[in-house]
């Protein structure tokens, strides 16, 4: 099969998704050459992976090391860690090639993606680590009936894993195909397999370091690519953005917000979605029982913000710059007979390439197989992260906390964690695979509508509202779950880019705009209106969570078990 | 730390004020953080020829850029702040009510 034939569906759906713009798929390339400094990089990842999978899995005996790499993470590293696993090749490809496409514009979606990170530091970071064992269903149900609530949040967290994971795989399918010119479903298999070995293996300290290398190998990467590009405007932002424009077929328009945006009310509800969707993610928030204390959960917010931010200032660098420099490369383009190309439309493999071939155009063939590799790594990196947090919801907060009644063995519970890491593999790779043809923007959207809608209200108001009972948590969160799947379902997203209907029944792009308030009122009515014996007890335990919440002790005696 | 520990802790008025000073702190952060990222996308939808002027005459950067990356550096910014506040001021305050209330008996 000839690689790269169903590109159409754009290579990163997410961005496209996010961006509603046909228009940054491009031609597919006649064949890809296998390159081999790319898979030589690559091996070499894979390699150093693999040996701190095995070094992970000697220290990899109890629940504790499997999900939380036993709390022994520092904030800075964990930082590094939480980077690597929000920096995914969607944003690294996506953004700069959006940045590249319409200019000004992807900086307003680089801005969405970061803003979630103070509201984790302000509000969840502190109570995650003082209140929570292993995942942030714990904080959630610290006072509440364990059965409903365990089971309403873990099954958003399952729909948000599953289908996250299916975005991720489909998107490094048609990468992989294109960059390394391998066929769709080999490039599933062998990332479905390597996730399962560092999961199963490992747990999260293999997980964790995964991340950490892959958080380097990006930045770094990055770093170099943005400096010798900007070099070759003399190290003038100012020079870069007036060449791009007398060269970009959008010209000065490409300085300010175009039509990206559509109006208001979409801008509206896709910051919602963004800003809420990062603090609803139950993988991220996992990762904030990997350090020892509120104090290195702090730092380690700092740290992943300041990272994330600068990789986002790098993309913009990299996206802007690449207007100019590629297109002194015809060659990177499908040209007519008479040599013209369309800047922004003829782009060989779509605007996803653009960081890539840059990376060619600035760094040559070794630099492109550098970057090549360090994309598919960070595919890795990101799947892994899902995968732990997928396996840690079926077997802690569905198995250990709910069915067991924290009565189960250690040991059951380790075997049913690592079953639930190669059943989350199958699917993936599955769901992968059959979805290979669908264009699945749609899903980004309900995973962050479903990260924002759900999980965030329960999360913020169980931690600092004292009021809510069982009842509201869950008629709140089922209500911001509902509404978020429905308004996806009858949104342009599903309604006409996969069902090809002419209009959507719904406007809203991203129900978030709804969803997001509806859960909350959901959350305030329902616990107001609940005064039985139990709601009573709910809200006076309140005080004392609170007191944990603010001391840190339980975490404390925690640690020294 | 002993359930009396824990009472007298909770009851004492310095620790109620503590906590709702964090409290204050986290959500006047928050409200700022909102109002700086609502505030740049009320720019985009309703000005956006605005955020297209030229930073100067003459320039082509435009004022957008400078406030996009103006966004970026206030949330990196006030993460900062937070950490650094948590770590001199409410951390040092709560290890001393804790180890005057386990005293205290």
């Amino acid at each position: 099969m000839k690689p790269g034939r169903f590109l159409q569906g754009a290579t990163l759906a997410s961005m496209s998704a996010l961006a509603h713009a046909s228009s940054i798929e491009g031609p597919v390339p006649d064949h890809v050459d296998l390159n081999p400094v790319a898979i030589g990089t690559f091996l070499l990842f894979v390699l150093v992976t693999l040996g701190i999978t095995r070094w992970a899995a000697r220290r990899t005996r109890t629940t504790k090391d499997f999900y939380s790499a036993g709390g022994g993470i520092t904030g800075f590293q964990n930082g590094l860690a939480i980077a690597g696993d929000y920096m995914s090749a969607a944003s690294f490809l996506g953004l700069s090639g959006m940045v590249f496409v319409f200019g000004f514009d992807g900086l307003i979606y680089s801005i969405g993606f970061l803003v979630g990170w103070p509201f984790v530091m302000f509000l969840l970071a502190e109570p995650l680590r003082n209140l929570g064992k292993f995942t942030f269903v714990d904080v959630v149900a610290y006072r509440f009936e364990q059965a409903p609530i365990r089971l309403l949040t873990a099954s958003t967290s399952l729909v948000v894993v599953i289908f996250y994971l299916v975005v991720q795989m489909v998107g490094a399918g048609k990468l992989i195909q294109l960059l390394f010119g391998l066929p769709y479903w080999m490039a599933e298999v062998i990332v479905g397999a390597l996730m399962v070995v560092y999961v199963f293996f490992g747990g999260m300290t293999a997980t964790t370091w995964v991340q950490i290398i892959k958080a380097v190998l990006l930045l770094g990467g990055a770093t170099f690519m943005a400096v010798i590009s900007l070099a070759q405007f003399g190290f003038s932002p100012e020079e870069m953005f007036r060449r791009a424009v007398e060269i970009h077929p959008g010209e000065a328009s490409i300085m300010g917000p175009g039509k990206l945006l559509k109006d208001p009310l979409n801008a509206l509800s896709l910051g919602i979605a963004l800003m809420f969707g990062t603090a609803g993610f139950p993988h991220i928030l996992m990762r904030f029982f990997t350090v020892p204390s509120a104090k290195e959960a702090r730092k380690s917010v700092f740290v992943a913000t300041g990272f994330i931010g600068y990789f986002y200032l790098l993309t913009f660098i990299i996206g802007f710059s690449a207007i100019t420099l590629l297109a002194q490369h015809p060659e990177f383009f499908k040209t007519a007979v008479d040599g013209h190309f369309n800047l922004t439309r003829d782009l060989l493999g779509g605007s996803n390439m653009v960081a890539v071939k840059l990376a060619q155009a600035v760094g040559g063939n070794l630099f492109y197989g550098f970057i090549a590799a360090v994309t598919f790594a960070t595919i890795l990196a990101v799947v892994a992260g899902l995968t732990l947090s997928g396996a840690t919801t079926v077997s802690h907060d569905l198995y250990a906390c709910w069915l067991a009644r924290g009565k189960g063995s250690e040991a059951q519970e380790m075997r049913i964690s690592r079953i639930s890491t190669l059943a989350l593999s199958i699917v993936a790779i599955g769901l992968g695979i059959l979805f290979e043809h669908v264009n699945v923007a749609f899903l980004v959207g309900l995973v962050a509508a479903v990260a924002a809608s759900a999980n965030f209200p329960v999360l913020v108001s169980s931690i600092f509202w004292r009021g809510m009972t069982t009842r509201g948590a869950v008629v709140g969160g089922g209500f911001g779950l509902v509404c978020a799947v429905l308004l996806t379902l009858f949104s342009k997203s599903v309604w006409v880019d996969v069902l090809h209907q002419a209009h959507a029944p719904v406007a809203l792009d991203n129900p978030a705009l709804i969803s997001v308030p509806l859960a909350f009122a959901g959350i305030w009515l329902f616990s107001m209106l609940d005064r039985g014996a139990r709601a009573q007890r709910e809200r006076e335990a309140f005080a004392l969570q609170e007191f944990y919440s603010q001391t840190g002790i339980l975490a404390l005696k925690a640690a020294e078990h | 730390m002993q359930q009396i520990h824990i009472d007298l802790t909770k009851a004492s008025p310095a620790y109620r004020r503590l906590v709702a000073s964090r409290r204050r702190f986290s959500f006047t952060l928050t409200a700022l953080m909102i109002l700086t990222y609502y505030g740049f996308i009320l720019f985009v939808a309703l000005a956006p020829h605005m955020l297209a002027h030229p930073l100067y005459a003459g320039a082509t950067t435009s004022m957008g850029i400078v406030a996009g990356v103006g966004v970026i550096l206030v949330a990196v910014g006030l993460t900062g702040w937070y950490v650094l506040r948590a770590n001199r001021a409410f951390d040092p305050s709560m290890r001393a009510l804790i180890a005057a209330a386990a005293q205290g008996d």
